[in-house]
């Protein structure tokens, strides 16, 4: 059960029917955007934790590859950590481009919801 | 008066002024808690970087690299990779679901007494021990940094700890949020600027900065002088058990942070799931170019300054003050040493507002009253109540505990709670719809316990006699506060929180029948 309002802020949301809940989640556009959801969650989520990971097990683990000078004393190490900054921005780019599209699928079904009542 | 105390104060008043003007607009719980919902994503991206930019990475972090060259920079690399697990799995799910706190989401569909209880013990386990850590480093900071004006470390953490009572106490969270901003916005000048000096030092010549940070010369433990390669990794993180401690840092880093509950309240501060995101993504960029310039701050200091003189003035938390005396003289010195005070003093103030809040609303309002507040108001006076307790009980402890306690282990403490307890459950009750009521407070009690456990017998504790060879429990402590909540979850049955997912589903994707701005 959630949690009863406190008295100060009772108007501010949507009151949704228990029915209503599984009506909307049978919805075939509710489905699709957990889908498109999961296409993109899933992979990015996945791709980061393997690149991010990569980095201290090659720092433990293959410490003469990491050590390897590329160019002055700027080495693979330096490299590859510096990398890291650059793939956690791209990701959150494409997050942000992918999740305007997952917007305008969700405010369809809320629009779809609110239009029926 | 010097620089130095005059920079202080002056900073102080700008933050009373904030608070008193954010006391007059504070009405009402939402107000009070979440600042009405209604910061804009960048004043909130601001916000979230500045509880995240703690005394622990400027100062910090800049003494590691200064100190230890390429390993203490792995810190930084991990904690903005972290944020992707803030923006991709929990931010916007979190904002749709919850009210207040993170215990919010877990009571949605779980059994609310039990699940409040045991994440209020969490929220207020992670928050009191950063907060501990941030105050002894800091009473020993400023004792430091205002030597000429006669401050003792006791009175440092007393007038510290009342300045972060009267910002939750009077000014709730819109005062705390502005503090940060404030903070924040100083933090990312203070550290440009060094950065820019630490060039002009080498006449903006990369190559020759690099070079220098190829040939670092100190003298060791035995009294050698000795040249070493600041950029090869391996100086901190040595075998036998480096490489896994290097691991199971990251692992801390990457899973708590969304975790810690300090910066999950962030996202009730702002109108919707949309703004919560985009504040996430410009927390990112702050914070990304923030840490990468902590090359600079860190490596600047171990060839300009040297490690020798940090070493003989103060220790490595004084590695960027003294960078900054070191290349403009003692007026950016008393500068930068302002914005390091500035720093700890709102991450105190973003600690102590999460941990109140998480007690009045979790433990007061939902475990103790059914969820009723008995009469208008309630709710807020007892986290105002409370906040004056969290405030005094880490005086206290920081006085008890002492200028010179070791306290890095209680940082690596809070994120391995945050991230062995409270991730675990969070994810799961936003993404597994067996997950039940037991599984819950399983998981977060086992991965309380494992990582509470595993820090007393690290050598951060035991020193040589470690029965746990590692400094960081997270690689034990997290599987297993997983492993805790699927058992806790497997072993019994709760349809009613299986019901409720496809409620919870609907409304974290939707953002429908979420909590909605209220204005100020």
């Amino acid at each position: 059960m959630p949690d009863q309002k406190p008295s100060d802020d009772v108007p501010h949301r949507d009151q949704v029917d228990a029915a209503e809940w599984d009506r909307l989640a049978a919805l075939a556009d509710f489905r699709a955007l957990i889908a498109a959801k999961r296409r993109f969650i899933v992979p990015a989520t996945v791709f980061f934790i393997v690149y991010y990971f990569a980095l201290p097990v090659l720092v433990g683990y293959a410490p003469r590859l990491m050590a390897a000078k590329v160019f002055g004393v700027i080495n693979v190490a330096y490299l590859f950590a510096l990398s890291q900054f650059f793939m956690a921005w791209i990701i959150a780019v494409l997050y942000v481009r992918a999740a305007s599209r997952f917007d305008k699928m969700a405010r369809a079904i809320v629009d779809q919801y609110r239009a029926k009542r | 008066m010097s620089p130095s105390l005059a920079m202080f104060l002056g900073f102080i008043a700008i933050t009373l002024w904030i608070t008193w003007w954010a006391a007059r607009r504070n009405t009402g719980s939402s107000a009070f808690f979440a600042a009405g919902r209604s910061l804009k994503a960048w004043q909130n991206g601001i916000a979230v970087a500045g509880d995240y930019m703690s005394a622990a990475s400027f100062l910090g972090i800049a003494g590691i690299i200064a100190f230890q060259g390429y390993d203490g920079f792995l810190y930084s690399v991990g904690w903005l990779v972290a944020y992707l697990t803030v923006l991709l799995l929990v931010a916007e799910p979190l904002r749709n679901a919850g009210k207040y706190t993170m215990a919010d989401v877990l009571a949605y569909r779980l059994s609310p007494r039990p699940v409040r209880a045991m994440g209020a013990l969490s929220t207020l386990t992670v928050s009191t021990f950063y907060m501990i850590a941030q105050m002894v480093g800091a009473g020993a900071l400023v004792s430091l940094l205002l030597k000429d004006a006669g401050l003792s470390y006791e009175t440092a953490v007393i007038g510290i700890g009342v300045l972060m009572i009267v910002y939750v106490v009077f000014g709730g969270m819109l005062a705390t949020t502005w503090v940060q901003i404030v903070k924040a916005i100083l933090l990312m000048g203070g550290t440009l600027l060094l950065s820019v000096l630490v060039l002009r030092h080498f006449n903006y010549d990369l190559g020759a900065f690099f070079d220098a940070v190829g040939h670092v010369t100190y003298t060791d433990a035995q009294g050698n002088s000795v040249t070493q390669d600041f950029m090869t990794p391996g100086l901190r993180y040595k075998p036998p058990y480096g490489a896994l401690d290097l691991i199971s840092l990251g692992m801390a880093l990457i899973l708590g942070t969304a975790g810690l509950p300090h910066i999950l309240v962030r996202f009730y501060t702002v109108p919707d799931a949309q703004t919560a995101r985009k504040s996430v993504v410009w927390a990112m960029v702050i914070i990304g170019c923030f840490y990468i310039l902590t090359t600079f701050l860190g490596f600047g200091a171990a060839t300009i300054v040297g490690r020798d003189f940090i070493a003989s003035n103060g220790g490595t938390n004084m590695s960027a003050p003294l960078l900054a005396q070191a290349l403009a003289g003692d007026l950016f010195f008393a500068f930068i040493s302002a914005i390091a005070f500035a720093t700890i003093l709102a991450v105190v103030a973003g600690l102590t507002i999460s941990a109140s809040t998480s007690f009045a609303h979790d433990f007061w309002t939902n475990v103790l009253h059914h969820g009723r507040e008995r009469h208008e108001g309630e709710e807020v006076r007892v986290a105002r109540v409370t906040a004056f307790f969290v405030g005094a009980i880490s005086i206290g402890i920081a006085i008890v505990l002492g200028p010179n306690a070791n306290v890095a282990f209680l940082v690596a403490l809070a994120f391995a709670v945050a991230a062995s307890a409270n991730l675990p459950v969070i994810l799961l009750s936003l993404f597994w719809r067996r997950f039940n009521t037991a599984g819950a407070v399983c998981g977060l009690a086992t991965g309380l316990a494992s990582s509470l456990a595993l820090i007393v017998l690290s050598p951060s504790i035991m020193k040589a006699q470690a029965i746990f060879p590692l400094e960081n429990p997270g690689i034990v402590s997290i599987p297993l506060g997983f492993l805790g909540a699927v058992i806790g979850t497997l072993l019994t049955r709760e349809p009613e929180a299986e019901r409720k997912f496809t409620e919870l589903s609907v409304r974290a994707n939707t953002g429908l029948g979420a909590e909605r701005a209220t204005g100020h």
